[in-house]
C-alpha cells in the first residue's frame, strides 16, 4: 500500500506523516506537491497538519483550491481513503469532503498536549483494529479545533455512526475539561458518509513509537493497512 | 465596465459560540458599558472589482462570499457598501 502525503505551503506535519508511514510502518510513501495534479498512484492520501497558506481567511480555506486538491477530491469520490489530520481535517471540511467546520478553540488558546480519544465506531477502515470504547492517547496541537455543525448535521453524524472519536477523560468519559477545544459533542474525529474520508484534530502520526510517549496512533494506520490490503 | 469598491462584513452566525466576541463583551462590561448584550467579531473585506454596474458588482461579491469569503456552515455575510471607485 502506497501513501501520498500532500505538502501545501505551510504544511509542517508532512515530514511526521512521512516518518510514520515510511520509517515506523516501513511502507512506501511519497510527497505530493500542492501544485501537482498527479497522485502518483497512491492508495491513501494524507492531508497533514500545519498552517497551509498561513491559515489566511480561515484554516483550510485556500488549500482546497490548490491543483492537487482537485485530484484528492476525485480520489475521495472514487472511494479512495483520505486521512485528514489537524489542518488536513480543516481542509477536508472546507473542501466539502466532510461536513461542519473547525473554529477557534473555545478558550482562544493554542493547545499543545496529549489527549485521550475514545473509539466510537470500530467498523471503519481507520478503526478496524480497535474496539468501541478503546481509549487512545494521541497528541493535539491546534488553535482552531472546535468542531462545529448545526444540530441536524450532528444528529445525522451520530445516527450514522460517523462520529469516530470523542475526547474523554482518564475514566474514558467525555467532559468539558478533557475536551481541548470546546468541540460540539466532544467530537475529535468524523468520517464521510461513504466511510473513506476520516478527519481528526489529534495527530496519530505523532504517536507511532512508545519512545516518544505513545504508540496508539499505530492502531489507525494498522487498521487502514488491514482493510485496504484485504 | 466600471470599477467598484465593495465592502463586506462577515460575522459568526447567530448561535455559534464566538469566544472572542464574548471576551470583548466581558471586557466592555468591566469598563462599565453595561448595555452591551452581545459582541460578534468577524472580518471586514474590501474588494475592488470591475463590473458593468453596481447591481452586478453586488451579485459578484455575493457569489464570492458563497464560494470562498464566508463559510456557509458558520458565518453570515452582509454587503455593507458598493461604491463606484
Amino acid at each position: 500500500m502506497k501513501f501520498g502525503i500532500v505538502t501545501f505551503p505551510g504544511s509542517n506535519c508532512d515530514y511526521d506523516s512521512y516518518h510514520a508511514v515510511a520509517d515506523s510502518l516501513g511502507l512506501p510513501a511519497v510527497y505530493l506537491w500542492h501544485k501537482s495534479t498527479d497522485l502518483q498512484g497512491v492508495d491513501v492520501v494524507i492531508l497533514p497538519g500545519g498552517f497551509s497558506y498561513g491559515d489566511y481567511l480561515r484554516a483550510g480555506a485556500i488549500a482546497r483550491f490548490s491543483p492537487i486538491m482537485q485530484e484528492v477530491a476525485t480520489h475521495a469520490r472514487a472511494g479512495g481513503p483520505v486521512l485528514g489530520i489537524c489542518n488536513g481535517f480543516q481542509i477536508a471540511c472546507e473542501a466539502g469532503l466532510l461536513p461542519g467546520a473547525l473554529l477557534r478553540n473555545a478558550n482562544l488558546q493554542f493547545v499543545s498536549d496529549t489527549v485521550r480519544i475514545r473509539v466510537e465506531n470500530a467498523d471503519t477502515m481507520f478503526t478496524s483494529r480497535c474496539e468501541v470504547g478503546d481509549v487512545l492517547r494521541i497528541p493535539v496541537a491546534h488553535g482552531d479545533g472546535r468542531f462545529t455543525a448545526d444540530d441536524n448535521t450532528l444528529d445525522r453524524l451520530e445516527g450514522e455512526g460517523r462520529v469516530v472519536f470523542r475526547y474523554v477523560n482518564e475514566h474514558g468519559v467525555p467532559d468539558a475539561v478533557a475536551n481541548p477545544n470546546g468541540s460540539m459533542r466532544d467530537i475529535a474525529g468524523i468520517i464521510s458518509s461513504e466511510g473513506n474520508v476520516l478527519g481528526l484534530m489529534p495527530h496519530p502520526e505523532r504517536a507511532m513509537e512508545d519512545l516518544i510517549g505513545s504508540a496508539d496512533g499505530r492502531r489507525i494506520f494498522e487498521s487502514l493497512l488491514a482493510r485496504v490490503s484485504a | 465596465m466600471s470599477r467598484f469598491r465593495v465592502a463586506v462584513h462577515i460575522v459568526p452566525r447567530k448561535g455559534i459560540l464566538d469566544p472572542q466576541g464574548k471576551a470583548v463583551s466581558d471586557a466592555l462590561h468591566a469598563l462599565g458599558f453595561d448595555g452591551v448584550s452581545d459582541t460578534r467579531i468577524g472580518r471586514h473585506i474590501v474588494l475592488h472589482i470591475a463590473a458593468p454596474d453596481a447591481k452586478a458588482a453586488d451579485a459578484q461579491v455575493r457569489e464570492m462570499c458563497g464560494k470562498l469569503l464566508a463559510n456557509p456552515v458558520t458565518e453570515d455575510f452582509e454587503i455593507a457598501t458598493v461604491e463606484r471607485a
